[in-house]
């Protein structure tokens, strides 16, 4: 034991000794370069952004497949998790195609004259971004693909309000057409230089762009295609809960890109974000958890993941501004508002929003962007809160989400409007009885 | 001969069937059924929707005895299904006309 001992710290202290002298002469040298580059120019590709960005690039993907895919699957009855998978997956290759036609550029162009409400189309098939473009300190390219992986889930994420009962070619039209007149103009809103941005509306990796806007979408698309056969009657309990738990732990692993990765830097805003995304996503994920052991006698797997992912969608626009307490609260606030949206008031109201995307995704990002205002901490992010003696910011706040669900509510309505003329948005009941997969898809999960 | 018929909780089976081992009975049919008795099913809650599901997985364990074992074999089941908590299951037994052996075309209690 002693002898093993002994080695450990022979190894561990030549390994400190060799870290010391490789890391010692570069420090040395680093330091005054990196000086004199601050003054020589401000745009010069940063490796380690650019490392960073890359990651979180990856894992926003895969909140999308296979995270969101598992997620959804998992919660709709066995003769339609396949539909539910593959709309997700469809959904990545589409939005694909879309983000490199146009969609990236009317969101991230300057739009001229228009520049307030869309982007141009200067930056159409991406032309013009070669090899060497940069975005800030990263390469275009990554820039590009990063805001795609954003682009991809928030459509996404809106088929499970319409779960069990889309026709496929109207989700294929419906989505490049959603993504095109819905969601690239609201990123540039925000993100893009729009009227939004320009109020000084905060959301640092989302809450409006992507939540809010993908669950008011949601909530029509829910209302206008009907309830599901049998809704209320019918048992209509998850296929496979084990399905959902993995993929709302990918949700989380992959969100950490989302977040951090909005401060499209590897800097200490990027750890700010990491540390209060965790946090509040824990707190509401047990405040949902202790509101059903209270209301319902058991604390149950769906309610503490449902937690989760309302934690993760509160503290979306407010990753960059918080600090840790602010996010406990956030956290809180949004288990147990979300909670109470998705089942008593979903109940009272009347619609059948499948998987509760407004009540999770537009209730969660609605909470965050207010309390965003709130908690904002002039010495994390810049902007003050109400907290701090600015209350103007939670009106700022209330502008954002009320121009995104505005805009989000009617577009929606008038894209189904036109799927539904052009090819009828939902299946028929025999379709919808016997089950989309085999019907929509030719293959059954046995 | 009788058809010793068992209704039993699914994790119950595997000491039902080591307690008719026991006894020297060879071999048994077990079928995955659903249904219900005076336990009545339960209810399941997904986000505030609540549904009752009237019929619970039960396993049906199905052996033909010698008349003169039947007893036996059913104190064996009691024994090893037995919780004491409501929905332990029945046993129903049932006299058996005739059996044969395919293999060998043996019949009655020589083919059991």
């Amino acid at each position: 034991m002693t002898t093993l001992a002994k080695y450990l710290f022979g190894v561990v202290a030549a390994l400190v000794l060799l870290a010391l002298y490789h890391i010692d002469p570069a420090l040395a040298q680093d330091a005054p370069e990196a000086l004199a580059e601050v003054a020589e120019e401000t745009a010069k590709l940063d490796t380690g952004d650019t490392a960073w960005m890359l990651t979180s690039t990856a894992i926003v993907l895969m909140m999308t497949i296979p995270g969101l895919a598992l997620f959804y699957g998992g919660l709709v009855r066995k003769k339609n998790i396949l539909t539910l998978v593959m709309q997700c997956f469809t959904i990545t290759c589409l939005i694909t195609i879309v983000w490199l036609f146009a969609g990236y550029s009317l969101a991230f162009t300057d739009g001229g004259g228009l520049n307030a409400y869309v982007g141009g189309l200067s930056k159409a098939f991406l032309s013009g971004v070669g090899k060497d473009t940069l975005s800030g300190t990263i390469p275009e390219s990554v820039f590009f693909t990063f805001q795609l992986t954003f682009a991809i889930i928030t459509p996404a994420l809106i088929v499970g309000a319409f779960a069990d009962r889309m026709k496929f070619s109207a989700l294929v039209v419906f989505m490049v057409l959603w993504s095109l007149v819905v969601y690239s103009p609201i990123t540039h809103w925000v993100w893009g230089g729009g009227f939004l941005a320009d109020a000084g509306v905060l959301d640092f990796a989302g809450g409006t762009v992507v939540h809010i806007n993908a669950g008011v979408a949601g909530l029509v698309c829910a209302i206008f295609l009907g309830k599901r056969f049998g809704y209320g009657t019918e048992n209509m309990a998850p296929y496979n809960l084990v399905y959902s738990v993995i993929g709302a732990s990918l949700l989380w692993v992959g969100w950490f890109g989302f977040n951090a990765g909005s401060a499209v830097a590897a800097n200490e805003s990027a750890g700010m974000a990491m540390a209060v995304t965790q946090v509040a996503t824990a707190a509401a994920a047990l405040g949902w958890m202790f509101m059903e052991w209270i209301v319902h006698k058991k604390p149950s797997v769906l309610g503490i993941i449902s937690g989760a992912v309302a934690g993760l969608v509160a503290i979306t626009p407010a990753s960059g501004f918080v600090d840790p307490m602010g996010a406990l609260w956030i956290g809180i606030a949004a288990g147990v508002i979300c909670y109470f949206v998705s089942t008593t008031v979903k109940k009272a109201i009347g619609y059948d929003d499948s998987l509760d995307v407004f009540g999770i995704h537009g209730v969660g990002g609605i909470v965050g962007a207010l309390l965003t205002g709130v908690f904002a901490v002039e010495a994390i992010g810049g902007t003050p809160g109400l907290l701090e003696g600015n209350p103007g910011q939670v009106l700022t706040q209330l502008w954002g989400i009320v121009a995104t669900v505005v805009w989000a509510g009617l577009a929606t309505f008038v894209i189904l409007i036109i799927t539904n003329i052009i090819i009828g948005v939902r299946v028929s009941q025999a379709v919808e009885v016997e089950g989309l997969d085999i019907n929509l898809h030719g293959e059954v999960v046995q | 001969m009788k058809l010793v018929m068992a209704i039993i909780k699914p994790f119950k089976l595997d000491e039902v069937r080591q307690a008719l081992t026991e006894l020297g009975l060879q071999g048994m049919t077990v079928t995955e059924v659903k249904g219900y008795g005076r336990q009545k099913g339960h209810t399941e809650i997904y986000r505030g929707a609540e549904y009752a599901v009237n019929f619970l997985p039960k396993i049906k364990i199905e052996v033909v005895v010698p008349a003169k074992m039947v007893d036996k074999a059913v104190d064996a089941i009691v024994a090893a299904a037995k919780t004491g908590q409501i929905g332990d299951g029945k046993i129903f037994v049932v006299p058996v006309e005739q059996t044969v052996r395919i293999r060998t075309g043996e019949t009655n209690e020589s083919a059991l």
